[in-house]
């Protein structure tokens, strides 16, 4: 009889859920699967990335996931983390196979003068507070100045400058942090400035995004770019489809007549940031004007000698998450990701057996949530044909696993204490109509699922 | 009459896996699977038995006259989708 082979998948975000689903689904070997996460609380990015103004895109977690992780085959370990608590040549020793979808969890840097000033941050730090981010939610950001900038164009520089600039009644009925409400309901800013390095006919966001904010009433948009009011059509028509839908919408929000005008969104193209200046923090932005070249690609760019400077009391630089070195595991330190080939670890080339990869450490941060679902495909493909060469299961047992996650980390999050945690944030929420009031720490997330557990005896 | 997928769409393809019919582009086979915004439904060939609706995890699909209101031209934007890369609608 064939054996059932026991995996471990490191994080919970899209990309660690994508996977699970994959193996859980697998017609070929019969499988058992742990899934170990460093917070208390599952899915990653869709939970601490995904704007609070947008819950259908979080319908996610209730819509699949959590139908995944409450399968009898898979169990849920919260609150541990792989490299510290438990070390990655322990957790391979304990399985067949270990897939690492932990994510990146740092920010590429602009490498310019200022850059760590008091009120410049990273974009993805904003995003973590705002959601509500055990590791963020302690951060203090000043809104008090009249104008932030934005480093780079991309979705997530539309989801920063939509909660700067939405009106507070609106985040109000979301399930945003209650610090950043807080925060955001005494915030000054009246003008928000998305510098892109490349022209308007290249922005990064998608068109989703950028249609929403023909839907702010209270938002006016200005494009600023020299060749956006000349251009001629036939300079359109070299464009994809995507692109010259953005054109268009981008043209639509430039004509577009604001109601009660509140605040200002300014895309400022062919613009990249070459110093940040301030006597002890941020005060001033100096920009640099590109000038596109055209070449047959539209995607040149050259810079000329004119400088501006934007009076600013906050920056964010939204130009991509990194990855970062996992203890003991070989690391690609120039595309940002572990080592591997098609999803199996590599070092310097030559596999190592058991140990895979997925999502954003795999592959760079790059692509929408789905775009994971196809990546960890190929990742538990491999991981299904490597095993079955093998006709035994070298694991440990459930119950051994067990035993040694209890002695290394007594707090663990099971799934029924996550259940707990879920339901208490959504009755703290519905008592404001909001879909969930979020428990922000990590020691509240823990105080409340053991409260339930007590009070069950 | 067709399904239409709107602005939520996170490229999960669970859609495109219960079609009958394979009406769902770009699928994850394809090359342009990687860098799409969005995934779309081909009208021509739709024949509206709405198992997609179902299947989408983040409820992104309608019925093309059932669209909300800033979603509406996505009705345009899944048709043009294929005209676009083809010229026609059936490929």
């Amino acid at each position: 009889m064939r054996p059932t082979y026991r995996i471990a998948v490191v994080g919970s975000g899209p990309s660690g859920m994508y996977a699970l689903e994959h193996l859980v689904k697998n017609k070929h070997v019969a499988i058992d699967a742990d899934l170990f996460e460093r917070l208390p609380a599952p899915w990653g990015l869709v939970r601490y990335g995904v704007a609070p103004d947008h819950p259908e895109k979080k319908l996610i977690s209730n819509r699949l996931y959590s139908n995944i992780i409450s399968r009898a085959n898979v169990r849920y370990f919260g609150n541990v983390e792989i490299g510290r608590d438990i070390s990655n040549t322990e957790l391979a020793s304990w399985y067949d196979g270990v897939i690492y979808a932990s994510g990146a969890n740092s920010d590429n840097a602009l490498e310019i003068p200022g850059e760590e000033l008091t009120g410049s941050w990273s974009a993805r730090e904003f995003v973590a507070w705002y959601n509500g981010h055990p590791d963020y939610s302690h951060l203090k950001f000043d809104l008090s100045c009249p104008r932030a900038v934005i480093v780079g164009n991309g979705n997530v520089a539309l989801d920063v400058a939509r909660i700067l600039t939405l009106p507070i009644e609106e985040l109000r009925k979301t399930d945003i942090a209650d610090h950043a409400l807080d925060a955001l309901e005494s915030s000054r800013i009246q003008e928000v400035v998305i510098l892109g390095r490349r022209g308007y006919k290249n922005g990064a966001f998608n068109n989703p995004e950028l249609e929403e904010l023909l839907h702010l009433d209270n938002i006016q948009v200005q494009v600023e770019d020299p060749e956006f009011l000349t251009d001629d059509e036939s300079e359109l028509q070299k464009l994809s489809w995507e692109a010259r839908r953005k054109v268009e919408t981008l043209r639509q929000l430039h004509k577009k007549k604001a109601g009660a005008v509140t605040k200002r969104i300014i895309f400022k193209f062919l613009s990249s940031p070459t110093a940040l200046l301030g006597e002890d923090r941020l005060q001033h932005v100096q920009v640099k004007h590109n000038v596109p070249a055209h070449v047959p690609n539209g995607k040149q760019r050259v810079a000329s000698d004119q400088f501006t400077s934007i009076d600013a009391g906050i920056l964010f630089r939204a130009t991509g998450y990194r990855g970062t070195p996992l203890p003991e595991l070989p690391f690609d330190s120039k595309k940002a990701v572990i080592e591997n080939v098609h999803g199996r670890v590599t070092d310097n080339g030559v596999v190592i057996n058991g140990i895979y990869c997925t999502g954003w450490i795999k592959r760079g941060a790059r692509g929408v949530i789905g775009t994971n679902k196809q990546c960890a495909g190929e990742t538990v493909a491999c991981l299904i044909d490597d095993l079955r060469l093998t006709n035994t299961s070298r694991a440990l047992s459930p119950e051994l696993v067990l035993s040694k996650i209890k002695e290394r980390k007594p707090d663990f999050v099971t799934l029924a204490d996550w259940l707990t945690i879920d339901r208490a944030e959504k009755e703290r929420g519905a008592s404001q109509k909001r879909p969930r009031s979020k428990l922000c720490t990590t020691g509240d997330m823990l105080r409340i699922a053991r409260a339930n557990s007590t009070e069950l005896g | 009459m067709a399904y239409v997928i709107a602005a939520p769409c996170v490229a999960d393809y669970s859609c495109l896996e219960v079609c009958p019919v394979d009406c769902i582009s770009p699928g994850p086979e394809s090359q342009d699977f990687s860098d799409t915004e969005q995934l779309y439904i081909n009208p021509e060939l739709c024949i509206n038995c709405a198992a997609c609706v179902e299947a989408c995890p983040v409820m992104a699909i309608y019925e093309d006259d059932n669209l909300p209101n800033k979603w509406k031209h996505y009705k345009d934007v899944n048709r043009m989708y294929f005209i676009q890369r083809t010229g026609v609608l059936r490929s």
